[in-house]
């Protein structure tokens, strides 16, 4: 009874936020109310067993990127921006078109089988601990993806540099 | 014990959320935005995924999600401050040079 309380609040929680974030006309509010999204989906990681995840939720999510986002959202002038109209014209279009893809989720929901159980089970990762088995999965199976990855963030990095410096004429 | 039926519920409805924003939306920060969204409603289904099928696989792709998310959202905002800077709109309507 209470995991299913618990899993209700954040669920709702959830969606409430995520319908707050993309109705704001004001992108700072936006911002704001997705902070409280993106603890909201830590907190529900907790409650999955996975520790090492709500935390980079917190600090790569609310951490870094809002933080990037507040400061894009500064840079930039919204005066004209608050006056226009929140959606666009077109938007019962867009409002079917994401309808009839949460249908076609829901249908295929029904026809879903659940795979074989893998072993690491609840007792071994607590005998362990979540990050542990983690990174040592992160270090030996998945050594070559975690480099890429780290290529993707340098090259994202350098990108960033570049596209926003000023270029002097001349 | 919560079903695996109800996370994938949450992460579909919140990838929807997500869709809806980004193709309604045309001020460009908040439809970067809805796509951290949709980013989250995936990670939502892969970490029930791997608590409920016992596999860890799950966790590390969505680490992997959060990585690519970081440096897209600084690669977009770079371009959203170009843009910016050039055109002094964050409106995409008014982007018309292409002519698209």
């Amino acid at each position: 009874m209470i995991p299913e309380l618990f899993f209700a609040y954040f669920a709702f929680a959830i969606v409430l936020f995520s319908i707050i974030v993309i109705t704001r006309k004001n992108p700072v509010h936006s911002v704001l109310w997705m902070l409280l999204l993106f603890f909201h989906i830590a907190g529900l990681y907790l409650f999955l067993n996975a520790e090492f995840m709500a935390v980079m939720q917190v600090i790569v999510y609310a951490g870094g990127i809002l933080v990037l986002f507040l400061f894009v959202v500064m840079l930039v002038s919204l005066k004209e921006e608050i006056k226009v109209a929140r959606f666009i014209g077109a938007w019962p279009t867009g409002f079917t078109f994401a309808v009839a893809l949460f249908i076609v989720i829901l249908m295929s929901l029904r026809s879903f089988v659940a795979g074989p159980q893998g072993k690491y089970t609840i007792d071994l990762i607590k005998s362990e601990s979540n990050i542990k088995v983690l990174g040592k999965l992160l270090y030996t199976d998945f050594l070559f993806p975690f480099e890429i990855a780290s290529l993707i963030l340098l090259v994202a990095m350098v990108g960033a540099i570049v596209l926003a410096k000023k270029r002097f004429k001349g | 014990m919560v079903p695996l039926n109800w996370y994938m519920l949450l992460s579909a409805a919140v990838f929807t959320i997500g869709v809806f924003g980004f193709l309604s939306r045309r001020n460009i920060i908040i439809m970067f935005m809805s796509i951290e969204l949709m980013l989250n409603g995936v990670n939502i289904s892969l970490i029930s995924f791997s608590h409920y099928l016992q596999d860890m696989r799950g966790q590390i792709l969505a680490f992997f999600v959060i990585a690519v998310a970081a440096a897209e959202a600084v690669i977009g905002l770079a371009i959203v401050i170009a843009l910016f800077r050039n055109k002094a709109t964050v409106h995409v309507d008014k982007i018309n040079e292409m002519k698209g």
